[in-house]
């Protein structure tokens, strides 16, 4: 044998134990790169803050409140009035998810004839605020109603509780119908093949497979359908149904003691909050969407009476959210035009609108960009504090809100009191939700990578915000902006309460026309307010993935 | 050692109680390129994410050109380390111009210059007005590593920079980024668990078990002369054979390795194939029992009389096949002592 290899002395692995001696140090190490600067908690705060304090202010202030406000609070008439309002709530709740889960399903699911064109007029009721629709319902119905005009058959007056139910239930399936439809688009079909395959006729599938499947998609539209529904004030109003929000305007509009509306709005924000805790509370621990779907998903075919039942639901639903309150609309202003009412230009109301809906929008996308990077790039106790409490006013009901501003205004701002800056800083704390929604999903889809390469590229945490995150969210950012937009033109409780004096908004003269019967104006109103919405809406449904992938 | 562009001390890392780093050195010297060799898991990137300053440390110290930019008490946030970073991913900024990305940490006037001094350097001359998804992957890469360079770091890290190209682009591109690296002059240090990339282009390699270096040395000392039998086998195929001094030489089942030590020692030899030279003969120890012809060479697998298996390396030219009976003897070889096969 030849030269043996190089000759190495006595090597001597040292052990490593399998425990450090000191105790393991948090995530980021003892020196921790990653802290958030605190410019950022200053941009997420100076929007977000001023509404939260003046909502703890109302809470404090109610605590101290006088003895006759807690009678106000334990009569029986309150007692009365909370229970008929949670049952209204949640029948409109019920009855809205069961629209918007079998729009969502026939439209995703099933070859039923003109899917496309369903699909997007299904949607539409969103975009007509819920006193629209109320009103557009008291007009078609009864003796004397619209349909009795073209048909001859008088409808029942539809006014009181089933109204307003119909109207809200309108109103409110939309958010159910679109998040449950973006679920079924994504959920994966080889759940339900498997299902298939271990013989399940289709019916069991649906109940054993596909609907515990959706259980978080409908949950978070009933949930939004919901605390619509609660804090609604148009339709109610002009329903004449007396829940909570109608009554609390008229406590507080009617009279110098404003101590019992706020009282009653305590009890509304808990009701919001005991909502969101039950919504959590029944989600469940489930895991479900697990990653992407391999395929598009399974279409099952409509036959004979069962393909006729689909396309009439559909059509009934979308000829009473959409073709009943717009020819309605439109039949006013024809009718009122005929016989010699003059419409004039809404001028200002336009112009309201617009300024604080854009005003609005730019502000909610200026707040939820340093509210977003706090959330996703430094997620940490504080963090998920800061994302709820954009939740909660989100939930929140306007009139109270709009109340605590109020009076946290009068009493400690009183210089902003009824200014367009607080209306405006209002509607984007009270929006903000859906402008951190699309951000947060347009940021998530960002590589971190990237802000490393900028970092290591010389440029601080600002300077990387602006030239690298900013521009990527920017699809999220205008989807955020345009759903606040929308949202805010539909605005009416805290218009009503926080404008300035001269200030008015197309919703405002809609409400307060169709108080003073003065309906060719307020059909105008209404159909300029849908014609606004409708480029924002368009470019919303043709971009359905920036709003709603969570 | 010559001056060192990072030095690395005593570092300790853990992401909740698992360590990443423990009692991590190392220096890179000016001017080479270094690479940072492990297996998956052992922390290499971590390393290379707590020099770049987007990991803290529990403990130690990391000096880059002599400053400290990461003890006890300081921490130099990543824009301020000179620090070059190309990511696995390559992270171009989708959104910007190919020159946008290369000039995104230039400053001042001839900026316009060092962005095409640059990309004519890594050979992407007139690709400045592309966006990224236009470019093919081994583009992307040049591009990442021209943003890196541009700014003029002190070091450039490189994490996995091969592993999203194909086996044909990455062999070129090992070659070209070599080239680049030296070319600009510049030190670096690149993350991989492949012992054949890290062999073929680093001046220097530093070998990486379970969050420590284990052996930094030129590629041929670390192949040739491995500090334990874990970083021998680690870096090449290799035959671990226990055996027992006896009169200067070491038995073992193949045969007998010189070795200067003292008479009933416990050793153990590491035999790489290409050591391995087999001769037919007809009354050889040792049978041919399997074979794989690649062309310019062969392995061939050789069971001898003793039971023992082992593989040999050989020129394709040399004649043999199954069934034939071979002589071996061993050229080269390794010797442990003191260590048991598990290490």
């Amino acid at each position: 044998m030849s030269d043996a290899g190089p000759i190495r002395g006595p090597v001597i692995e040292v052990e490593i134990p399998g425990t450090p001696a000191v105790a393991p140090q948090p995530i980021s190490g003892r020196t921790r790169p990653r802290q958030a600067p605190w410019w950022l908690w200053a941009a997420a705060l100076v929007i977000l803050a001023p509404v939260t304090v003046a909502i703890g202010a109302l809470l404090l202030r109610a605590a101290g409140a006088s003895d006759s406000a807690w009678e106000t609070l334990a009569s029986f008439r309150t007692l009365r009035l909370l229970v008929r309002t949670l049952t209204f709530t949640g029948l409109v709740t019920a009855s809205a998810s069961i629209v918007g889960v079998t729009g969502a399903w026939i439209v995703t699911r099933t070859d039923v004839r003109f899917r496309r064109v369903w699909g997007v007029a299904f949607a539409m009721p969103l975009v007509i605020p819920s006193y629209v629709i109320a009103m557009a319902l008291i007009s078609a119905t009864g003796p004397r109603g619209l349909v009795a005009d073209l048909t001859g058959v008088g409808l029942p007056h539809l006014v009181g509780f089933p109204g307003a139910w119909l109207a809200l239930t309108i109103s409110t399936y939309p958010y159910v119908y679109l998040i449950t439809a973006s679920a079924l688009a994504k959920a994966d079909p080889a759940l339900e093949e498997a299902a298939r395959g271990l013989g399940a006729p289709p019916r069991r599938v649906f109940h054993t497979v596909v609907l515990p499947q959706l259980r978080p998609a409908i949950g978070a539209g009933a949930l939004l359908s919901a605390l619509y529904t609660l804090s609604d004030f148009g339709a109610v109003s002009l329903m004449r149904f007396d829940a909570f929000t109608r009554v609390i305007y008229a406590q507080y509009s009617g009279r110098l003691d404003r101590t019992p509306a706020i009282v009653l709005s305590i009890v509304l924000i808990l009701s919001a909050i005991i909502i969101i805790v039950f919504e959590q509370r029944t989600r469940g621990r489930g895991a479900y969407f697990t990653g992407k779907p391999s395929r598009p998903p399974t279409t099952y075919r409509l036959r004979g009476r069962r393909r006729f039942a689909a396309t009439a639901f559909l059509a009934v639903v979308v000829a009473i959210g959409v073709v009943v309150p717009v020819g309605v609309l439109i039949g006013w202003l024809v009718r009122g035009l005929a016989t010699g009412a003059t419409v004039s230009v809404p001028l200002t109301a336009i112009v309201g609108s617009l300024t604080g809906a854009t005003l609005a929008a730019i502000l909610a996308v200026i707040a939820a960009i340093p509210i977003v990077v706090l959330a996703v790039r430094h997620q940490s106790r504080a963090t998920t504090w800061l994302e709820r409490v954009v939740y909660v006013l989100f939930s929140l009901p306007h009139i109270t809100v709009a109340i605590a501003v109020v009076a946290f205004t009068v009493r400690y701002a009183r210089p902003v009191y009824q200014s367009l800056l607080v209306l405006v800083v209002v509607y984007a704390s009270m929006f903000l939700a859906q402008a951190t929604g699309p951000a947060k999903a347009a940021l998530l889809q960002v590589d971190p990578r990237l802000d490393e390469a900028s970092r290591s590229l010389g440029a601080g945490q600002a300077s990387t915000l602006l030239r690298i995150g900013i521009p990527l969210m920017s699809r999220g950012l205008l989807a955020g902006a345009l759903l606040v937009f929308v949202t805010t033109l539909k605005e009416l409780p805290a218009t009503l309460l926080l404008r300035p004096s001269g200030f008015t908004t197309l919703a405002v003269r809609i409400w307060s026309a169709s108080g003073e019967l003065l309906y060719t104006q307020a059909a105008a109103s209404a159909l300029l307010l849908i014609a606004v919405s409708v480029i924002p809406v368009y470019y919303l449904s043709i971009k359905p993935k920036d709003v709603l992938e969570p | 050692m010559t001056e060192a562009v990072i030095s690395a001390r005593d570092v300790s890392v853990s992401f909740e109680a698992t360590p990443a780093l423990r009692s991590f050195d190392l220096d890179v010297p000016v001017g080479k390129l270094v690479a940072l060799l492990g297996p998956s898991g052992c922390g290499k990137t971590t390393a290379l994410r707590a020099i770049a300053g987007f990991q803290g440390i529990d403990a130690g110290t990391i000096r880059i050109r002599d400053r400290v930019v990461t003890d006890g008490s300081t921490f130099v946030p990543p824009e301020q380390r000179r620090v070059g970073m190309v990511f696995q991913e390559f992270a171009l900024f989708p959104h910007i111009t190919v020159a946008e990305n290369v000039g995104y940490g230039v400053r001042g006037a001839d900026r316009v210059q060092r962005v095409g001094g640059v990309l004519r350097l890594v050979g992407l001359e007139g690709y400045g007005d592309r966006f990224p998804h236009e470019l093919s992957g081994g583009e992307q890469q040049r591009v990442a590593l021209a943003r890196a360079l541009a700014p003029e770091p002190d070091v450039v890290l490189l994490d996995e920079p091969f592993s999203n190209l194909d086996a044909p682009k990455r062999e070129q591109m090992r070659r070209e980024l070599r080239r680049i690296i030296h070319g600009a002059g510049v030190s670096a240090v690149f993350v991989t668990h492949d012992q054949a990339e890290a062999l073929a282009i680093a001046d220097v390699v530093a070998v990486m078990r379970d969050g420590a270096v284990v052996q930094m040395g030129t590629p041929d000392e670390v192949y040739r002369e491995p500090v334990s039998p874990w970083v021998g086998r680690f870096l090449g195929d290799a035959l671990l054979l226990d055996g027992v001094v006896e009169d200067g030489a070491i038995r073992t089942a193949i045969g007998s390795v010189h070795a200067p030590l003292a008479d009933g020692t416990a050793a153990q030899v590491m035999v790489r194939p290409e050591w391995v030279l087999p001769t037919r003969t007809d009354d050889g120890p040792g049978r041919v029992t399997d074979r794989e012809f690649y062309g310019h060479d062969q392995r061939v697998e050789i069971r001898m009389r003793s039971g023992t298996t082992i593989e040999a390396l050989v020129p394709g030219r040399v004649r043999i096949q199954i069934g034939d009976r071979v002589a071996v003897e061993i050229t080269d070889a390794i010797v442990f002592t003191g260590v048991t096969s598990a290490a």
